[in-house]
């Protein structure tokens, strides 16, 4: 008994600075030699400015100016924000304010939950706002509706920083982007397939288009930022 | 469904099959002391632990003495990680707290000590909001390797007493796990790490970046010690996420190809030690027999999830949303997961982790539609013995085959009989023990919790009513019970509307789920030790005609059958209450 308590206490302290400290140590030390920049976050930067990490999802709007007052608009602590259509947007967040990624969270909606189904239907609402012009027009041709709206666009991800969006959602903000950038719809798609991952091995997962990378390729295009 | 979906199921059970059995085989080498290609980095720096630790790893402990070192090592840990969490601001000086979190309250605390301690690794608490690099590290990592270990040498004891020839000895609990840590464990997470952050997890001890974002919004991104962590959580089968959101989180699963391989890294060990155990047994077949039991399970499991996953939710479909494959979108319920993994990978990574005591997530299971959640409630029903944990899982399903031996010799009117040994009244006491108390334990925390108005505090109502509410606390026990840690997350232990300084806890769920796990873990290895020791000393009749074989199809068939059965009579009339009505309703509640 006692001796069993002495070797536990030895044993304890031994492996917590065996596993606990050299471990993460040594993994940290070959990481930042072998891969620094992918251990450190895949930092993006423009102009020198810090804008995101490569593989982090983040939301991509403008933050909305109250017209009364001129300051922004605020709800439960957060600005208010809006999508800006100059670029493709990621998929729903169940984070608070969306895409945080200092504190990720699943939206935990249920398969059967009359809150999913309110959820979904008004983020299928907001997409088709999204897509109609100022003129009213949808950009998409033949406008869109609930059937042909692809599932990612709708549901939330897991991550809530989803920094991915499958090839159809892509596609079809490509005619907005396209429009309201005054690009050829042929240049956006050309920039869609450049910046999509494709299976994993070529079986494993799903086509992924990096939207961080695709709207930075974008502001290269057009010269604007 | 796609092809590439069946495809990655197919090319995955090939591919683990094919990695198992070379890892069993070495497996058995560290085991029995043979000699391993890693001896001559490691024979030193073992000899030196056994003198520091002042034990004599020659000295054979019978089963009592076994679980007596066991126990009181795991306690040790304990009290350790506890006072980790409750101190946390005391560590700052190393400079790894650099968000300045405040420490653990005692309740919350107490949850995740316990749960990291019995491998569980279930998640109250929000890893990137409440913990410091310094807890995650020498706290929780820790646990995750020594968790795993102690389940490990609990299976190689059960195996020794079960072939043993001579005496009373299970082998020495302070030999096994060094040796479990130095040859298996660090060897192999060294690798896995360095291949995540070759992929894209990080590893550094930064603050918190801050980033302008290109519209100008602004984001904050949490940083750390990530890959380290990921890779001991999945091969320990541990499951503690370093981030909220667990191997969903892009740092820590950033493509589909870690998707694929942290898959593997999950199953590896698990699959290998049933390979280790035909090897030591001296039979492989009997561990074949075991790891076909397995697969069938799995691949079942892994189809039906699939398929359910793929056909879409009631909620999709009533906002009119098309489901099926079209040219550029994977369709079926992706509500709560990542586009890179798309369905396939989401379900079978989803049932790659409930079969073992993983508990990772990479997806909200949440959000599964019921007949998709109700697999992972199958699977936790079948007490883990689908592989299972690293080690657990092949103590719990020798438990069963135990058991089938005793059936199946009351069936053909026979002295049951494995591997030699006669199976007598003690032994099936012991079993029946064994393979009871986690349902029992599961059933009754959640009673209590359903019953109760403490209990329901850790519902969320606005999002959760009906069945999903019983569904997620019936899931939080049982996921807790069998030391899993996936949880249908709405259900919460954790009060965060006091915002992200420090962690407060529910204390009804926090204290009822850590007890929950601390029974169902250390209950069970009890009676496993106890039915090693019991068999370690008898004798060794040679096989007659009359043996019934455990070797072949019948007895793969019946194995399936008295695990089955016993899940669901066990479980059948509480999961019809929560996924089964939402699997078979169109209803929206």
């Amino acid at each position: 008994m006692k001796r069993d308590i002495i070797t536990s206490l030895i044993g304890i302290v031994v492996f917590t600075l065996f596993c606990g400290i050299v471990y993460p140590l040594f993994i940290a030390g070959v990481s930042q030699v072998a891969f620094p920049g992918n251990a450190n976050g895949q930092k993006v930067y423009v102009h020198g400015k810090l804008v995101g990490s490569k593989i982090i999802g983040q939301n991509f709007a403008d933050v909305v100016i109250d017209k009364k007052t001129g300051k922004p608009e605020m709800s439960d602590g957060n600005p208010v924000t809006a999508p800006d259509p100059r670029y493709f947007q990621t998929r729903p967040s169940g984070t608070t304010p969306a895409d945080n990624a200092a504190a990720s969270s699943f939206a935990n909606y249920g398969p059967n939950s009359t809150v999913t189904l309110k959820a979904i239907q008004a983020n299928i609402q907001a997409y088709i706002a999204l897509d109609k012009s100022p003129s009213g027009t949808p950009y998409y041709p033949g406008g869109l509706t609930a059937a042909n709206i692809p599932v990612d666009a709708v549901d939330t991800s897991a991550s809530g920083i989803d920094p991915d969006i499958s090839v159809r959602n892509a596609d079809i903000q490509a005619y907005r982007i396209a429009a309201v950038r005054h690009l050829l719809l042929a240049t956006v798609d050309r920039l869609i397939s450049q910046y999509t991952a494709s299976r994993g091995l070529g079986f494993s997962g799903e086509p992924a288009v990096n939207v961080l990378e695709l709207n930075l390729a974008l502001n290269r295009q057009t010269g604007g930022s | 469904m796609t092809v590439s979906g069946w495809l990655t199921i197919i090319l995955f059970v090939t591919l683990l099959t094919a990695f198992a059995i070379p890892v069993g085989s070495y497996l058995a080498r560290v085991y029995t002391g043979e000699r391993t290609f890693l001896d001559p980095l490691f024979l030193v720096p073992e000899r030196l632990a056994y003198r520091v630790l002042h034990v004599d790893p020659n000295k054979g402990q019978d089963w009592k003495q076994y679980a007596r070192s066991l126990i009181i090592f795991s306690l040790v840990g304990w009290l350790l990680l506890y006072f980790i969490l409750r101190t946390q601001t005391l560590w700052d000086f190393t400079g790894l707290n650099p968000m300045h979190y405040h420490s653990g309250t005692w309740n919350l605390s107490f949850n995740t000590a316990s749960s990291f301690m019995t491998n569980t690794n279930w998640q109250y608490y929000s890893g990137e909001t409440t913990l410091s690099y310094f807890s995650q590290m020498a706290g929780l990592t820790v646990q995750n390797f020594l968790s795993a270990g102690v389940g490990i040498v609990v299976a190689v004891a059960l195996i020794r007493g079960i072939i043993g020839r001579s005496g009373k000895s299970l082998g020495n609990f302070w030999q096994d796990i060094v040796r479990t840590v130095l040859w298996v464990l660090t060897p192999m997470s060294i690798v896995i790490a360095l291949v995540l952050v070759w992929q894209g997890s990080i590893q550094n001890f930064s603050h918190y970046l801050s980033v302008d974002g290109i519209t100008g919004l602004g984001q904050q991104i949490a940083m750390g010690p990530v890959a380290s962590q990921e890779a001991i959580k999945l091969l320990g089968t541990n499951g503690g996420g370093f981030f909220n959101t667990n191997s969903a989180h892009p740092f820590e699963n950033p493509t589909a190809f870690t998707n694929f391989f942290e898959m593997l890294v999950v199953l590896i060990i698990p699959a290998a030690l049933v390979f280790m155990y035909g090897r030591m047994a001296g039979n492989r077949r009997q561990g074949y027999a075991i790891y076909v039991t397995m697969m069938v399970m799995f691949l079942g499991a892994a189809s039906v999830a699939y398929a359910a996953e793929a056909h879409g939710s009631p909620a999709q479909h009533a906002a009119g949303l098309h489901t099926q494959v079209v040219a550029g979108s994977s369709g079926g319920n992706i509500e709560g997961k990542e586009e890179r993994f798309g369905i396939a990978g989401s379900a079978l990574f989803d049932v790659v982790t409930t079969v073992t005591s993983c508990g990772a997530v990479n997806s909200a299971i949440e959000s599964y539609t019921g007949i998709g959640g109700a697999v992972p409630f199958a699977n936790l029903s079948a007490s883990e013995v689908i592989f299972g944990g690293v080690g657990t899982g092949l103590y719990s399903i020798l438990l069963y085959v135990l058991l089938a031996v005793f059936i199946g010799g009351l069936m053909v009117g026979r002295t049951p009989e494995y591997l030699g040994k006669k199976i007598e009244a003690r032994e099936i006491k012991l079993v029946s023990l064994g393979i009871l108390i986690t349902p029992l334990t599961a059933l009754f925390a959640t009673a209590l919790a359903t019953a109760s108005k403490a209990g329901r505090a850790s519902i969320d109502t606005a999002i959760a009513h009906g069945p999903q509410a019983f569904s997620e606390t019936f899931y939080a026990y049982l996921s807790q019970a069998n030391n899993n840690g996936s949880a249908f997350a709405g259900y919460t232990g954790y009060d965060g509307t006091v915002g992200n300084l420090g962690a407060h806890g529910i204390t009804f769920a926090d204290l009822l789920g850590g007890f929950d796990m601390l029974f169902a873990r250390y209950a069970p290895i009890l009676f496993a030790l106890a039915v090693a020791g019991s068999l370690a000393g008898k004798r060794v009749s040679p096989a007659g005609l009359g043996t019934m074989r455990t070797d072949n199809v019948t007895f793969v068939v019946l194995l399936i059958g008295v695990i089955i059965l016993i899940g669901a009579l066990t479980f059948f009339p509480a999961l019809l209450l929560g996924p089964i009505v939402q699997g078979l309703t169109g209803h929206l509640y």
